[in-house]
């Protein structure tokens, strides 16, 4: 096993998984404290934030794991023009307590608060914002980036270009993300003024249009509920309650009959709020209130699959699937997406993407998702890669063209392929 | 009011917790520590965070010339500590130079007549085992010191207090075998820094390690030599 050059840092060698629990591999972890330290650890590894990832994009089986989760201090915060530095391993939630009173808020955020600011760049994550303002790339000012040599180099729109895009959504395989500066978005108060409509039919969802929107689905029905908000302009009177801490069926109760039943009672309630007033942790973090959600699928784990595709056509034919083998999920959403980042690897596209949780059953479900991918690339589609475990290399390739340009940067930064993954290795990146 | 404390060896896992405790609770912070670069990125996070005034201090315990002069000081807390192969080392840093260090700062409050001190030990210090005893050894004398010292400081209001952490999740603790029950180091923080100000004199954190001990300081001397601890 290739080692990272490090002489006082101790490692713990043990088994960890992504956010699914599928899959789970042993790997080597480092968790330097020190900033100067990340340094000793460009030999091989992989960098890890929160690892809430679904897969394994942040494991590396058998070889380096290099966790950030200590290094997560405020370096700059400009309240008047909204901009902030932090290093890349402070979670959304870090950020937000503190930028939320000081009247800002993150100009993209994904359905969790306890990622990693690393994170959210080395995937690109995307929110219920993207047909506006696109993924939090777009709203990164500039970041540093420790390489492959052990150098240090900061990379944004106008410097060392082809690098700062190849890292966008670049999965942590051109280097470690050190320190990450964002542009903010100016809110009057922490209030989100949300709408909810019920729809018999996605092709429904364009009726309805705000700053975020976001339909949560009913596979077997047919039948979405749009999620339409934007930040309120006036703080309401009535005091909004910031989170409740939620109950986690056990996993022994999931399965296609309750499931079924779930989604025709939350259609039933959530389709009854209409208007309403909602603090931004339930509104964008709903699941963070439910401490280890992912638990609720047992030992099996799950598989999150989220695609892409150019039109609904794509998105109908997917469905069809599911219904088809009976396979259900117990959350489903679909989402309008805008216009890509330019990160060569991102995901977004101009379309629509759907999102699934799908209990995982070792006997079905591999050839569920390969069925699933086939049609993906048949619409020119694309799967999420944060949320990906069994993706084909072959396939991949088909989905995201931009591979090819990609790899030649890596190649010019990292010609020993130090930063390298299980992902990376599965997808065929591997050198 | 906000206090202005000096913590010593700020730059450790658990400096850092203690350090943002106090913050939490609008505290002024001296941080001192010998890693300038690491120092700085520390007092600014604390800064944005909780917007108090901090003030960086360059400071090696290993060699210096005086110690770090603050006026107006209401508190000290040493959280400086080496766990490894270099016995004189260990010895000089967990026990020598620390009793200068806090000697200097007991004469300080003593002028001043008022103030409190903390110092970081460790259950290592409560019995020698053959794992850890030249560590144990110094940690110990501290902990003896630090006894003597609140003994001593007590009549002139000035409160010392003891703490002894069990395993926190650092740096020093990370990776090693046998580990168990490892506490969240900001956790451990916001209980040193609620006992200050209950003035406890010997604080186990987590809790449970002072029975831990009471359990392994019990075992007579003709078993516990037979066992592997």
């Amino acid at each position: 096993m290739p080692r990272p050059k490090s002489g006082i840092m101790k490692t713990l060698t043990k088994v960890i998984s992504g956010w699914g629990r599928v899959p789970i591999q042993s790997c080597e972890l480092f968790r330097p404290e020190k900033y100067s330290d990340l340094h000793a650890y460009t030999s091989s590894c992989i960098a890890r934030g929160q690892g809430r990832g679904y897969g394994d994009a942040s494991l590396n089986d058998e070889h380096a794991v290099v966790l950030t989760e200590k290094l997560n201090r405020f370096i700059f915060f400009d309240q008047t023009a909204g901009i902030l530095t932090a290093e890349a391993g402070a979670t959304l939630k870090d950020i937000l307590e503190v930028i939320v009173p000081a009247g800002w808020f993150l100009p993209v955020t994904p359905g969790t608060q306890f990622v990693s600011l690393g994170g959210c760049v080395a995937a690109d994550v995307h929110g219920k914002n993207h047909h506006r303002v696109g993924s939090f790339g777009q709203h990164v000012i500039n970041f540093s980036l420790i390489l492959a040599d052990g150098s240090c180099i900061k990379c944004s729109p106008h410097e060392n270009t082809d690098i700062f895009w190849a890292t966008i959504g670049g999965m942590g395989l051109t280097g470690i993300i050190g320190e990450v500066t964002l542009q903010l978005l100016p809110i009057k108060n922490p209030v989100m003024s949300v709408e909810h409509h019920a729809i018999q039919d996605l092709k429904e969802m364009d009726l309805y249009n705000d700053d975020y929107s976001v339909s949560w689905l009913d596979i077997q029905r047919g039948s979405a509920i749009v999620m339409t908000a934007h930040h309120a302009d006036v703080n309401p009177e009535k005091k909004l309650k910031s989170s409740k801490v939620g109950f986690r069926p056990p996993h022994f109760l999931l399965n296609s009959h309750s499931i079924n039943l779930f989604n025709k009672i939350y259609f039933e309630i959530q389709s009854r709020k209409t208007a309403f007033n909602s603090h931004y942790e339930p509104y964008f973090y709903p699941l963070d209130a439910i401490k280890d959600w992912n638990k609720m699928y047992g030992k099996k784990g799950f598989v999150q699959y989220q695609c892409v595709v150019p039109t609904l056509e794509g998105i109908q034919e997917i469905l069809a699937i599911m219904r088809k083998h009976n396979a259900v999920s117990f959350l489903s959403v679909v989402k309008k997406m805008g216009k890509p980042s330019g990160g060569l690897l991102s995901f977004p596209m101009e379309g629509i993407t759907l999102a699934m949780d799908i209990a995982f059953q070792p006997n079905k479900t591999p050839d569920l998702l390969k069925e699933l991918d086939a049609v993906v690339v048949a619409h020119h589609g694309r799967v999420y890669l944060a949320k990906d475990a069994f993706l084909s290399a072959e396939n991949f390739n088909k989905m995201y063209p931009a591979i090819e340009k990609f790899m030649n940067i890596k190649h010019k930064i990292d010609p020993k392929n130090n930063f390298n993954s299980s992902l990376s290795r599965r997808l065929g990146m591997g050198y | 009011m906000a206090r202005n404390i000096l913590i010593l060896g700020a730059t450790s896992g658990i400096a850092r917790g203690i350090a943002e405790a106090f913050a939490k609770k609008g505290d002024n912070l001296y941080l001192a520590a010998r890693d300038e670069f690491e120092l700085n990125r520390i007092s600014v996070d604390i800064v944005i965070k909780y917007n108090v005034k901090v003030t960086p201090v360059v400071f090696d315990i290993e060699n210096y010339a005086e110690f770090p002069k603050i006026d107006n000081l209401d508190g000290v807390l040493f959280a400086i500590g080496y766990m490894g192969h270099d016995v004189e080392k260990v010895m000089k840093i967990n026990f020598t130079e620390a009793v200068k260090l806090l000697n200097y700062y007991a004469d300080y409050f003593v002028v001043q007549k008022s103030g409190f001190m903390v110092g970081i030990s460790s259950v290592a210090g409560d019995r020698g085992r053959q794992s850890n005893y030249m560590y144990g050894a110094a940690k110990a004398g501290l902990s003896t010191y630090l006894a003597g010292l609140r003994n001593k400081l007590f009549k002139q209001n000035i409160h010392v207090m003891t703490v002894k952490p069990g395993f926190v999740d650092t740096q020093m603790t990370f990776g090693l075998p046998g580990m168990f029950l490892v506490a969240d180091p900001n956790k451990v923080g916001t209980k040193i820094v609620a006992a200050v100000d209950k003035k406890t004199n010997v604080l186990y954190v987590p809790w449970f390690w002072r029975y831990i001990m009471l359990i392994i300081k019990s075992i007579p001397e003709f078993m516990f030599k037979r066992m592997k601890l």
